[in-house]
């Protein structure tokens, strides 16, 4: 027989099995999901949830898909949370601190709670990416914030009203546009090709017939 | 965390991990890896395809699951939807927000046409944000667009078609630019020079990547761009049926709220469809790595609107989908974890095969050590075989792990699986719709007028097997190029009286053909109510 636990989707008892995620639970139990379920394996950030075990003072959040379900586990979704995102045009920005000020300067009111870290459902140093983001440190801020899925979980904890996985974003779009080294190899072929330096090679493998092309694919040379 | 029944088989592995990092496995004939997909290969199995019955590919097999959505009845008939005054008009209806269809957008929007983008669930709930591996391009000195064509032509068994991979390969380094100016941060060592690997069947090492989050860093990177530029996003919305005009091109679609199920439609001069693929049909019954709505969607409208599919029998089965545990059934362990130097070994320790061959080769591989061979490892859900991950820290040194794979080592250590010292096990999954509508090389399909349709609903960029790294790519190339052939055609397009004739004659179609069936079509979402392990 298949262990099973008793859990809780928003206050209503359902018994489970107790080897499946909330999400699978939750379809076990019933319910087809529109909202609240995008790629199913924690890289989309769609569903975002908050539980608490009964008894326990603490309430935890997570993702429903990555999370399996426990005895007497209190859940409710939130598949929604309204986060600001500013617009920018990425070609005009400034690329230090004064961006921040201008387009998120709520980030400067943080109180250092460290509601958002404890929140994470990425485990990530939220407060800290923050606080990189505060000073400028777009790199930094960018890199700690990497594995951050955009679910909004920090934001609905944050009593300075901060919409960290925007901000983030905009770091790392600042990095990787700005701040990264340029990339010569990848300038030079880009000029080659337009320049049309290929084009009598490609030209001749739209030509070849099959069983030349053949016998070249299967007597490549294999980088090691 | 492994419990006993694995402990004999592990300590197998184990046992003889030194001795199979130093050994180089042979790679495979042209004429082994033949009879080996031929006798394992799920696309091979005809007991599970049907013949096509209707429609602009009758006579074709392809899944019996597609071939019930190809040919099932419409959700709408159209004389309940009045096209009169549409709820939506615009220049270009990208259909679908994923990698293809958001690059897609940002384009005809830089071209200046009027854009909106309409998707089920919400903007990057996708396949592009799932993807891990990372992308490819010939952008190295000793590499070329040529020998990038020469890989993803063999590779896809030399049937792509050669127009569409040579644009692929010759855009390559371009698309990787444009993703760099938007901000995307590919790993690059300290001068700039971009970190690239192997991906199963290429012959240089062109596979770019940003960390293992390279679809998430790409898709979260589109989106926030779309958002920037303003671009109207209708989200929660599907496509159910597109609409022509009566001259027969493609004018809009008929849209369905997912949570109001409120039918709308849209008006527009050109339609991008940019739906992804079909992982969540589960064909052969098999699990997916897929997104939620990864339903085919895209090849069910267009094939209703007169327009053919190419290759739609064959799908890419990933050879490493998480087999244990339960949670993560079907998950995609990523290639990378081979690129890496993890060997795949059987329940005995044995090295079967070479770890890079293209992903068709592998998975057959695989099945056969499970089924003939037997040297499966029993899960409860299945057999599966080890693919080595603690190879990876002793030959890159240690925390290789955590700085190139860490979605890959967060997956399991929620389970209690430290996959830097103990192995994973894995079984192939479903995960590419290799095949899809047919289209030629200015993105337009080859019979409906002003109907594009870019990313994994496109059959024939890749032939019959698509490398790794090579979707990614093809999603931004021909996303970004339907976007700029779709605005520029919208500029001329007068557009007729709207239509939804297609449809009814569709359904006449049905009976005439003698099909009975209850099937409606296209299929949005899969249903797992009360279903364990989807
Ligand atoms: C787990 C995983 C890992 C991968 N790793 C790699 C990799 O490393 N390298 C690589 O090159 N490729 C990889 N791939 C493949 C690649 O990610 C996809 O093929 C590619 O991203 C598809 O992009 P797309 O825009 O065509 O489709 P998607 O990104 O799936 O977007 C399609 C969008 O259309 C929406 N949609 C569907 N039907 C409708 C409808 N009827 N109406 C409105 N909207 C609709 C969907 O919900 C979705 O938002 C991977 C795929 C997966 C699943
Ligand atoms: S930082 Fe915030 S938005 Fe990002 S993963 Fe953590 S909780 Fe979610
Ligand atoms: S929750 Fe808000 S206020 Fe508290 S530390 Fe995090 S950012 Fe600062
Ligand atoms: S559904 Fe995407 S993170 Fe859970």
């Amino acid at each position: 027989m298949e262990k099973m636990v008793n859990i809780f989707l928003f206050g209503k008892k359902y018994e489970v099995p107790a080897n499946l995620t909330i999400m699978t639970a939750m379809e076990y139990a019933g319910y087809q999901l529109v909202r609240g379920c995008g790629c199913r394996n924690g890289f989309c950030g769609a569903c975002a949830t908050i539980y608490r075990i009964k008894g326990d003072r603490e309430l935890k959040a997570c993702l429903a898909c990555q999370t399996t379900v426990e005895d007497n586990m209190y859940i409710a979704t939130l598949p929604f949370f309204p986060l600001v995102k500013e617009v920018y045009d990425i070609n005009k920005i400034s690329v230090n601190e004064s961006v921040m000020m201008q387009l998120y300067p709520e980030i400067y009111a943080c109180v250092g709670c460290n509601a958002c870290t404890k929140a994470c459902t990425q485990e990530l140093n939220v407060m800290q990416y923050i606080a990189y983001a505060q000073r400028g440190e777009f790199e930094k801020c960018a890199e700690e914030s990497f594995d951050c899925v955009m679910c909004g979980v920090c934001s609905s904890r944050c009593p300075a009203g901060i919409s960290h996985p925007q901000v983030a974003m905009l770091a790392r779009r600042i990095n990787g546009k700005y701040l990264a080294p340029g990339c010569g190899h990848l300038e030079d072929r880009v000029k080659e090709i337009k320049n049309g330096d290929f084009n009598d090679l490609i030209e001749s493998l739209m030509q070849k017939p099959v069983e030349e092309l053949k016998e070249l694919y299967n007597t490549r040379e294999i980088e090691k | 965390m492994y419990s006993e029944k694995y402990q004999e088989s592990l300590a197998a592995v184990s046992a003889a991990r030194t001795k199979n990092i130093a050994m180089e496995p042979e790679r495979m004939t042209a004429k082994q890896k033949e009879d080996l997909l031929a006798a394992y290969h799920p696309d091979y199995k005809a007991s599970e395809f049907s013949v096509l019955k209707i429609g602009p590919n009758k006579g074709d097999k392809v899944p019996h699951e597609l071939a019930e959505m190809l040919q099932a009845h419409s959700r709408i008939s159209a004389s309940d939807i009045d096209l009169s005054s549409p709820d939506y008009e615009t220049d270009v209806l990208v259909i679908g927000a994923g990698g293809a269809g958001t690059s897609a957008a940002i384009e005809a929007h830089e071209a200046g046409a009027d854009v909106i983008i309409v998707t089920k669930l919400r903007m990057g709930d996708a396949n592009t944000m799932m993807a891990e591996g990372g992308i490819q391009a010939a952008d190295k000195p000793n590499d070329s667009p040529a020998i990038h064509f020469v890989d993803a032509f063999g590779g896809g068994h030399f049937a792509a078609k050669r127009d569409l991979l040579a644009k692929l390969v010759c855009d390559a380094p371009e698309a990787i630019s444009w993703l760099s100016d938007l901000g995307v941060e590919f790993d690059k060592e300290a001068d700039g020079t971009m970190v690239t690997t192997h991906g199963g069947g290429t012959s240089r090492k062109r596979m770019h990547a940003a960390k293992d989050y390279s679809g998430a860093e790409i898709m979260r990177t589109l989106r926030d761009e779309v958002l920037n530029r303003k671009i109207p996003v209708i989200d929660f919305t599907s496509a159910i049926e597109l609409i022509l005009d009566d001259s027969g091109k493609a004018a809009g679609a008929v849209l369905m709220n997912m949570e109001t199920k409120e039918l709308l439609v849209a008006k527009a001069k050109t339609v991008i469809i940019a739906t992804g693929g079909a992982g969540r049909m589960h064909y052969q019954g098999f699990p997916t790595s897929n997104h939620y709505g990864a339903t085919a969607d895209g090849l069910v409208l267009g094939y209703r609107a007169g327009a053919k599919l190419l290759y739609a029998e064959t799908l890419q089965y990933h050879p490493t989908g998480a087999a244990h545990p339960e949670q993560i059934f079907g998950a995609l362990v990523t290639e990378k974890v081979r690129s890496l130097g993890a060997k795949l070994v059987n329940r005995n320790g044995e090295v079967f095969m070479h770890p890079l061959e293209t992903r068709d080769v592998t998975a057959a591989s695989i099945i056969r050590e499970c089924s003939d061979r037997d040297n499966g490892i029993e899960t409860g859900n299945g057999t599966a075989v080890w693919l080595d991950t603690p190879m990876i820290e002793e030959i890159g040194g240690e925390g290789t792990i955590e700085k190139r794979i860490p979605a890959m080592m967060r997956m399991f250590e929620k389970y209690g699986i430290d996959i830097r010292k103990e192995p994973i096990l894995v079984y192939p999954t479903l995960h590419y719709q290799n095949g899809g509508l047919d289209i030629n090389v200015n993105g337009m399909t080859t019979n409906v007028e002003n109907l594009f349709v870019a990313g994994e609903a496109v059959g024939g960029i890749h032939g019959k097997n698509r490398l790794m790294g090579n979707s990614l790519l093809d999603i931004i190339v021909f996303g970004r190029n339907a976007g700029i052939n779709a605005a520029k055609a919208a500029k001329t397009t007068e557009i007729g009286s709207l239509t939804l004739k297609h449809v009814d004659a569709f359904e006449k179609e049905i009976m005439d053909a003698g099909i009975e069936t209850d099937a409606v079509s296209p299929k949005l979402l899969p249903d797992y109510t009360r279903k364990v392990n989807a």
